[in-house]
């Protein structure tokens, strides 16, 4: 029998409903029948590592493409990858996409009409640090209309990626941009409950604000942690 | 086009302000192809000469039989022998859907593995699915039809009733094995296909 580390905290009250009927494609698209709950065990407790092996030289710059700049305000998005214990999350991959100023992804299914930026692709990857930073320079998507309801608006965000250390950190989410003046109509932000929406919303960063060259946003991640192990001696406890 | 409208109270606010733990969860949406797109690579657990290469094909559907041919799905498996995270088997596989929702990775049957209980986990791949209109990941297993005798004490499948059960169970195929995941069925006695909270 295998005697297995602490597994990870389940994220109460952090992440949203699988049904939220106002985001109408959840309708077909979320279990109707309830989630069996079940303990992480091996599977569950290792994942996969992906490193610098998956990036190359100028992934984390989206802003040089095709021989050229992508139009837009040029920002620095900075911060940490931690767990929910405060602890770095040190040489881990992150994948990022995102649409262009205009609010326009690169994509065939995007043709709604705002010109695509021949210099911008929208897609970066990065790796983080022995202490967990990383750090990306792109420009500022700008909002983009979709078909949810009348008049609807994503508000400007940045999709991004990360697997952690275990098949249950993995974590797909989107990072928003202060004061958005499209927060008070988007399903999508809003499916999050409110005590965790702002962890969405970066900060903006003066003090990674360049002069004469670009503005910075802080944007940290929290993955789960390891839960606390009440029992130091539990297997002399048994005995 | 419906007048549906949807309005929220804002509060200001951004991550200085707001309360520590865990970032929460959103959708990938209909164009995470941009960002997380590893084509063929992502598909292939292992290269096309590895002795003992199976094709599993993963259909995902929606509450109206449709295919969700903008899903994601991921997988992440032990080696032949049972073991996670061993050198030179990277386990994991990313596979985008086709049209006809189909998901196809290239991989080898996992082993069993002890467990934290008496019994061994039978052989089993972790299935991670995304897709627009998902705000969270689904989570579930594929088992293998020939290990009817594992999944009798697996001790996932022991915590599910019989009908439950059969649902993670693959379909052989000539070159491997085919299995479908049904997102969505509002009968409680239908198709849908156990997804797991973990």
């Amino acid at each position: 029998m295998l005697h297995l580390p602490p597994r990870f905290a389940r994220p109460d009250g952090a992440h949203p409903p699988l049904d939220f009927p106002d985001y109408r494609t959840t309708a077909l698209r979320r279990p109707a029948q309830p989630l069996t709950l079940i303990p992480q065990r091996l599977g569950e407790l290792t994942g996969p590592v992906f490193g610098e092996d998956r990036v190359q030289e100028g992934d984390a710059d989206l802003t040089l493409a095709h021989g050229g700049e992508a139009a837009g305000q040029r920002i620095i998005v900075h911060g940490r990858v931690l767990d929910s214990d405060g602890k770095p999350v040190p040489h881990t991959l992150l994948e990022v996409w995102q649409a262009n100023a205009a609010g326009r992804y690169r994509h065939v299914n995007d043709n709604w009409p705002a010109p695509l930026d021949p210099h911008f692709d929208g897609v970066g990857r990065c790796v983080t640090d022995a202490q967990g930073n990383y750090r990306f320079t792109t420009i500022k998507p700008g909002a983009y209309p979709w078909r949810n309801h009348h008049n609807a608006w994503r508000p400007a965000h940045i999709h991004f990626s990360l697997f952690g250390t275990a098949f249950t950190q993995r974590l797909v989410t989107q990072m928003y941009f202060p004061d958005d003046p499209m927060f008070f109509q988007d399903p999508i932000y809003n499916s999050v409950p409110a005590e965790a929406r702002h962890r969405m919303v970066s900060v903006f960063d003066y003090d990674a604000t360049v002069d004469n060259w670009a503005l910075g946003f802080r944007f940290d991640i929290v993955l789960r942690g390891r839960e606390a192990t009440p029992f130091e001696n539990e297997e002399d406890d048994d005995e | 086009m419906s007048e549906f409208a949807p309005r929220y109270p804002v509060t200001p606010g951004d991550q200085s302000t707001a309360t520590f733990g865990p970032t929460p969860s959103q959708t990938v949406g209909p164009y995470w192809k941009i960002g997380l797109d590893w084509g063929a690579d992502g598909e292939n657990v292992v290269p096309a000469d590895t002795p003992g290469r199976i094709t599993v094909r993963i259909t995902v559907i929606d509450g109206d039989r449709t295919p969700i041919a903008d899903a994601m799905v991921e997988t992440w498996q032990a080696d032949a022998d049972g073991r996670f995270g061993t050198d030179g088997f990277r386990g994991f596989a990313r596979s985008a859907a086709d049209e006809t929702g189909t998901a196809t990775v290239y991989t080898i049957k996992p082993g069993a593995h002890e467990s934290d209980t008496d019994a061994d986990e039978a052989p089993h791949l972790n299935v991670g699915i995304f897709a627009r209109g998902m705000l969270d990941r689904l989570c579930t297993r594929l088992y293998f039809p020939e290990d009817l005798a594992a999944h009798a004490t697996d001790p996932v499948l022991a915590a599910l009733p019989e009908t439950q059960r059969r649902k993670l169970i693959a379909e052989k195929s000539d070159d491997g094995y085919v299995w479908t995941v049904y997102v969505q069925d509002l009968d409680p006695n239908g198709v849908e296909t156990p997804f797991f909270a973990i």
